[in-house]
């Protein structure tokens, strides 16, 4: 065999197996075994299963649901599906200092562990902004999303989050 | 005018590059969500482009060689310099997204499905450089790399389409429609100045490589990497 025939044939077997690995990446469903996070329904339809294992709960933050306890400086809120009323929700508990991007209607992926309590602990919080960029409208502070949390968040938890269901 | 293209294109590419940053810092708007933060998408958002594009030259330099009748070095060489270019943009573009990752996400990184397949392909073209150095025959280098490179090419629609196909903490690409049009100014004037930037680098690394593979083959015990002593003792080969 010359060795541009062989060549090819290292191209051609190359190009095989990498059209036959991202064929079967991209169509082969390994999507099922590839989840980052579960959502707070598929987490509750896993039932006992999903006790006292580390996971990943993803979802957007409950409006009105976040509550902070300065004195223990815990934070608690309500992970749900989406930001409909009535979706899937889940209680989280978390002592860390959240993201500064954190608050009502944001998307949120928690690390922890899910209890026969009904109580999500999470240990590690993460905020994942949408692909959205946009100017800040008439009037608004671009920076305003520092305070939410010293401000906002402390004087309405006394208020709505009561209503967590 | 090889001159003029020598100095004049990485001078041309930082200036463009600077006033688009300069644009993105003291032109564009914040962010309304993140603020001033989001400000650091132009320098993420265009190393990150421009590194798949380079290794995407890397792909159809390595195809190329395989394939051609005719394949020169200077195929090889294409896929060395584009190699190292798009690592050395692609490890800058996962640095600036770790810092842009810690105040939004709240963590510098996460394994999800997009920073962990970008990783992997750090880590291959990490070692397709590596066996390059390996392998001192040019022609075998050539050949084996090339096979690697098609190979670690798998990886660049993974990537890219990694935050489409599973749930991840990246979000998914955004487009003129979901990014206010000062900021998509900034970024795209930021990225023509990165890409000319990117071709000067390529072609610098790419002269480096065809004098290396010039002395390789006309003199392989010449090139540095050779001990002294087993230079002098192979000498009278050469002669």
């Amino acid at each position: 065999m010359t060795p541009v025939a062989r060549n090819r044939l290292f191209a051609l077997g190359a190009l095989l197996v990498a059209g036959a690995g991202l064929g079967f990446v991209a169509f082969g469903n390994i999507g099922e075994n590839l989840v980052y996070y579960w959502s707070p329904s598929e987490m509750l339809a896993q039932g006992e299963k999903a006790y006292s294992a580390t996971i990943r709960l993803g979802g957007v933050v409950q409006p009105g649901s976040i509550q902070w306890n300065a004195e223990h400086t815990t934070l608690h809120f309500r992970v749900a599906n989406d930001a409909h009323e009535g979706t899937a929700s889940v209680l989280v508990r978390s002592t860390e200092t959240p993201p500064q991007m954190f608050r009502d209607k944001i998307g949120v992926v928690v690390e922890g562990t899910y209890d026969a309590s009904g109580v999500f602990s999470s240990n590690r919080l993460m905020v994942n902004h949408s692909n959205e960029y946009r100017a800040p409208k008439e009037g608004e502070d671009p920076n305003k999303w520092r305070e939410t949390l010293s401000e906002g968040t402390t004087t309405a938890s006394t208020g709505t989050g009561a209503e967590a269901r | 005018m090889n001159k003029l293209i020598k100095w004049g294109l990485p001078v041309v590419g930082l200036g463009v590059l600077a006033a688009g940053w300069w644009l993105g810092l003291a032109w564009a708007p914040p962010d309304r969500e993140m603020g001033d933060v989001q400000r650091i998408m132009y320098v993420h958002v265009p190393l990150q482009w421009m590194a798949m594009l380079a290794m995407f030259l890397n792909f159809v330099a390595a195809v190329a060689y395989l394939v051609r009748s005719n394949a020169s070095w200077k195929l090889d060489s294409t896929a060395e310099s584009a190699a190292e270019v798009g690592l050395v943009l692609g490890a800058l573009g996962m640095v600036t997204g770790a810092i842009w990752g810690r105040p939004t996400w709240g963590v510098y990184w996460s394994w999800d499905p997009r920073l962990t397949s970008e990783a992997i392909m750090l880590v291959t073209y990490t070692g397709y450089l590596v066996l390059r150095r390996f392998v001192e025959d040019p022609d075998k280098r050539a050949t084996w790399s090339a096979v690697v490179a098609i190979l670690g090419a798998i990886n660049l629609p993974i990537v890219w389409f990694s935050v489409r196909w599973w749930r991840s903490l990246h979000q998914v690409q955004s487009s003129p429609k979901t990014v206010d049009p000062q900021m998509v100014l900034c970024l795209r004037v930021s990225a023509i100045g990165l890409l000319l930037l990117t071709i000067a680098l390529l072609m610098h690394r790419y002269r480096i490589a065809m004098a290396e593979r010039q002395a390789e083959v006309a003199l392989p015990e010449a090139l540095p990497g050779n001990s002294p002593a087993a230079s002098v003792r192979d000498t009278p080969k050469v002669a």
